[in-house]
């Protein structure tokens, strides 16, 4: 693949003028390193989805179903009976252009139809076409189209080059909500099979063996008993991590990435510690091994499937609470879907902080706590023993994942733990962060490989960004709390703005935390030696 | 192709009443039938697709949150930008609908020198888009003089406020000078800025078109081709007391602007101009942001397939028997 | 439907605003058409009824400023008879009473003019 990337010089020359067609006549092209391929038949067959088949998008020939259309159609019908939603942002959107340059990807790439309300558009246009009076008898000067094979292959293109980031509906004067229209419109490619690999793998997967990445339980065992034995090699100190244990007092859900990729590996060791430290009488579990929900980026559906086992296996094994784990996209669905779709929790209790007695009253309903909540709560109240200085050797910015910010309003929690356990800390320009924050480009299912350039360039914001606290403030380390962007930003960071890291805040947690019987550890939790003649070095002269 | 769409279709709305009153005399038509049809139409067409969005379930409560959430009680939410309460959710409506805060937020984005990204405060369009909402408001509030009697005392103040600064004769109206400098503005950055112009439809160039028919049409009457207005008033008051009479010496250009008028109202429910009613439907906005504290009910939910922890065990035995891990069934 | 109280409210107060002025004139029981205006006691006017009645403040303009900044105080009639220009002494010497001549359409149509801001309402008129 490397060989015919392009440069970042090359790249960043964006022309965002306009071209001479209007847009109502489709035009894609699949390109290289701009689209995703299509889902695999074995797993569409896995899930039970509509019409699985072999197909790529750079072919001529879908193989569209029979009757395609029609299928579309109905489903669009339904989903505007079933969806306030989508009814109020097809009809009042009035094209101020206030959203066009606030998306990621029309930013880096300057094409017109990923200004958000271009976007909109190539749904809307088709819902005037077919749902409004005015569409049916005025057609083109109404802005109706007909839905074709052309508009199709846009949707499909358009509609997987949005990361359902939600950065366009705080600007929106009416709160048009583009991840909202993106979800409709690939639910509706969903009928007549068509999806891409990347989100219909890690759905199969997940459903399978309960994680996005496949892994079994024996092998999720292994991973965690890994992380414990590398644990007592950097610490000295011998954590427990029990799994599936019955009657502990909590369940906790940490995205399958953390215990199976780097760098989102040493937040796993940060958890570990944490929880060893303190006492706290907890299980992981391998069935409901997974907090992330690629099914939020499939359908309502494949959302409510998914993220079913989190309940199940709460109530089985007889917990009281949950707490999870840094994830971005699980945050949406935990705190915005999970109760409505497979509530009530009423077999959980309220959630209470065994070490400090705070009750999480804003988790009254889904008994699930953020873990940034939950570590700040103990910071708060002077629970743990910590050293900043340990994490001296970073100077540390932080990147607000879209879900947990304009989702929830995750925002001074983790500013709050990283304060406390870091000493420099920088933030980046401020229409760049917290509810304004950028995409790191690779969320909703794009973060492929063959999707790489249109990833380095819906990420271009967010890099610019760290250049500048990287030119400015020498930051060497990307804080974030999801697993998508633990796993896109550094190749986005390497393309950009090389010599930059990515990290996790529990991970400078777990290098601040002072652990009892801990012996003399000389590297961070990345095996990073530090400087012998700091005075970190002291102690070992 | 849309802007010239749209120029004809409000030529063709100015020209009717004007030769069509003048020459064939259809005063009664376009003073009276035309205005109340429009009325009902736009009264009843809005109320079927207010309730149309009411009947329509909002399945999921997904507020966009601009703002720290409510969690720990050290830390402080941001009870507008992110409300957790009802009250919080009316005011950040209220900022929205009253001064559009999302609007206010906005910013331009410019690459420099093909490598830094800037971002600019960009108010202009709010500044044009709150004048034109408010001056709108104002103005058709002050037309009340024409339909009640006698004349309340608000309306003077009103008008008295509006015409502060005594310039010219009738005294100007601030709101004349407003509305139409802002619908100007929004019009010709729809033409002047290559990226609006691709977007625009039809749809948006002709109640721009229409709004400024109507402004202009009246201010035309009002400061410079004056017509008998106590007659124009006993033909509002006609209307409005359901005793319509067309009384003699109304110039053509009234009935032009009363046609723009009806033309707007009827236009105004099967549009984008609907976002007056919508806007409080949205339920990004006007949803409160305690999901995790109060159960959201999908009046649609349905039971899907899920895959079991038994049937999850049944496939992976083996393996977590050999890894010793707990197992339900042995 | 959802959220019915409040839909609900909202049509309510939209109807409301809409029919205001039906039912405010309704409950005012005063008569909605244009008033009646006092026969003027001359036989003519300095112009023909219709144009003053959109154009009369213009007139009174033009005459204020002719008067005071160029101090050209008469004018030629429409009987060719030299008149003074003069509010006061012209208009209502034949339209007598103010109360019901001027006022009567500026209160009709909520009009403040502000001629008498300076000028002293004559007793016989008032």
């Amino acid at each position: 693949m490397a060989e015919d990337v392009k440069k970042p010089e090359e790249l960043i020359q964006i022309d965002y003028g306009p071209p001479k067609r209007s847009w109502m006549d489709p035009t894609v092209k699949f390109e290289r390193g701009s689209y995703n391929y299509a889902a695999v038949k074995d797993n569409q067959e896995y899930l039970s989805l509509p019409f699985p088949r072999k197909w790529q998008p750079y072919e001529d020939d879908w193989q569209l179903p029979d009757g395609w259309e029609e299928i579309i159609f109905k489903g669009f019908k339904e989903r505007l009976e079933k969806y306030r939603s989508l009814r109020i942002f097809m009809d009042i959107c009035v094209r101020c252009g206030a959203c066009a340059d606030k998306c990621h990807f029309f930013i880096g790439s300057g094409d017109p139809k990923n200004m958000p309300v271009l976007r909109a558009e190539l749904l809307r246009s088709v819902y005037r076409n077919d749902f409004t009076t005015a569409g049916k008898v005025l057609g083109k000067f109404a802005g109706g189209r007909k839905l074709t094979v052309g508009v199709l292959k846009e949707w499909f293109y358009y509609f997987y080059q949005c990361t359902e980031c939600r950065r366009c509906s705080v600007f929106c004067p009416y709160g048009i909500d583009t991840a909202e229209i993106t979800m409709m419109a690939r639910e509706l490619m969903n009928l007549i099979g068509i999806s891409i690999e990347w989100i219909g793998t890690p759905v199969a997967n997940c459903f399978r063996t309960g994680n996005h990445l496949g892994i079994q339980p024996h092998g999720f065992k292994d991973s965690i008993d890994f992380a414990v034995d590398e644990l007592e090699e950097l610490t000295g100190v011998r954590v427990e991590a029990p799994i599936n244990k019955k009657g502990a007092e909590i369940l906790f859900v940490a995205p399958s990435a953390d215990y199976f990729a780097s760098p989102h590996y040493y937040t796993l060791l940060g958890y570990l510690q944490l929880f060893h430290e303190i006492g706290l009488d907890y299980t992981w579990s391998s069935y409901a091994s997974e907090g992330g929900n690629f099914g939020l980026f499939h359908s309502a559906e494949m959302m409510k499937r998914l993220n079913s086992k989190i309940y199940m296996e709460a109530k089985r094994l007889g917990v009281k609470w949950i707490i999870g784990g840094e994830c971005g996209h699980m945050w949406r669905v935990v705190h915005q879907y999970m109760d409505t779709l497979n509530g009530p929790a009423d077999f959980l209790e309220e959630p209470v902080s065994p070490f400090t007695g705070t009750r999480f009253e804003n988790t009254r309903a889904t008994k699930m706590v953020h873990i940034s909540e939950f570590t700040a709560d103990l910071i708060h109240h002077n629970k743990l023993k910590l050293d900043p200085s340990r994490n001296d050797h970073w100077r540390v910015t932080y990147h607000d994942s879209c879900n947990p910010v304009r989702a929830m309003g995750l925002l001074e929690e983790p500013r709050y733990v990283i304060n406390s356990v870091c000493n420099n800390f920088h933030e980046m320009p401020e229409n760049t962060i917290r509810e304004q924050t950028f995409c790191c480009g690779s969320g909703a299912g794009l973060g492929t490989d063959e999707n790489f350039e249109m990833r380095m360039r819906g990420g271009l914001p967010r890099a610019n960004a760290v250049q500048y606290v990287h030119d400015k403030h020498d930051v060497n380390i990307l804080l974030c709390m999801c697993a998508i962007d633990k796993a896109t930003l550094p190749p986005l960071l390497e393309y950009w703005v090389p010599g930059v890291e990515v990290g996790g805040v529990h991970e400078m947690v777990g290098n601040a935390l002072i652990m009892k019987g801990q012996h003399d550890r000389p590297t961070d939790l990345r095996g990073t030696p530090y400087e012998q003649d700091g005075k970190e070095g002291d102690d070992n002269v | 192709m849309n802007l010239f769409f749209s120029l004809v279709v409000i030529a063709v709305l100015i020209a009717l009443p004007w030769l069509l009153v003048g020459a064939a005399g259809l005063d009664y038509l376009f003073g009276v039938i035309v205005p109340y049809v429009a009325l009902a139409v736009f009264v009843v067409g809005l109320i079927m697709r207010v309730l149309q969005w009411a009947r329509l379930p909002v399945p999921f409560r997904t507020p966009t949150t601009c703002g720290q959430q409510k969690s720990l009680p050290w830390i402080k939410p941001s009870r507008l930008e992110n409300p957790h309460s009802t009250l919080g959710v009316i005011g950040r409506m209220l900022l929205e609908v009253l001064f559009f805060r999302s609007l206010f937020r906005n910013t331009r984005s410019e690459l420099r020198d093909s490598s830094r990204l800037t971002y600019f405060a960009d108010k202009w369009l709010w500044a044009g888009g709150l004048a034109f909402h408010w001056a709108f408001l104002i103005v058709v509030a002050r037309h009340f003089r024409f339909f009640l009697e006698p004349v309340p005392w608000c309306v003077s103040v009103m008008e008295g406020l509006d015409s502060f600064f005594q310039v010219g004769l009738p005294i100007i109206y601030l709101t004349d000078v407003i509305i139409i400098a802002a619908l100007t503005y929004l019009f010709f950055r729809r033409i002047i800025n290559p990226r609006l112009r691709y977007i625009s439809l039809a749809a948006d160039y002709f109640p721009l078109l229409l709004l400024l028919g109507i402004a202009v049409s009246g201010v035309w009457m009002r400061y410079f081709d004056k017509t008998d207005i106590v007659g124009i008033k006993e033909l509002t008051m006609g209307l409005v007391t359901l005793s319509p009479v067309v009384p003699e010496g109304i110039s053509a250009l009234f009935f032009v602007h009363l046609f723009l008028v009806s033309a707007l109202l009827i236009y105004f429910p099967f549009s984008k101009l609907v976002h007056a009613g919508g806007v409080f439907f949205s339920p990004t906005r006007n949803l409160a942001n305690n999901n995790r504290v109060k159960r959201h009910i999908n009046p649609w939910d349905y039971p899907v397939k899920v895959h079991t922890y038994e049937e999850y065990e049944d496939e992976f035995r083996d393996v977590m028997k050999a890894a010793e891990m707990p197992l339900e069934k042995e | 439907m959802y959220d019915a109280g409040k839909v609900i409210l909202g049509i309510v107060v939209f109807l409301a605003l809409v029919t205001f002025p039906l039912w405010y004139n309704l409950a005012g029981e005063v008569s909605v058409a244009a008033p009646e205006l006092e026969k003027a006691e001359g036989s003519q006017c300095v112009q023909d009824a219709e144009w003053m009645r959109g154009h009369h403040m213009d007139l009174l303009d033009d005459w204020r400023d002719e008067v005071v900044r160029d101090g050209e105080r008469y004018f030629v009639g429409p009987d060719g008879q030299r008149m003074e220009k003069s509010l006061s002494n012209t208009c209502l010497s034949c339209h007598v009473n103010k109360d019901k001549f001027c006022d009567r359409c500026h209160n009709y149509m909520s009009v403040d003019p502000y001629c008498w801001d300076c000028h002293v309402i004559p007793k016989e008129v008032m």
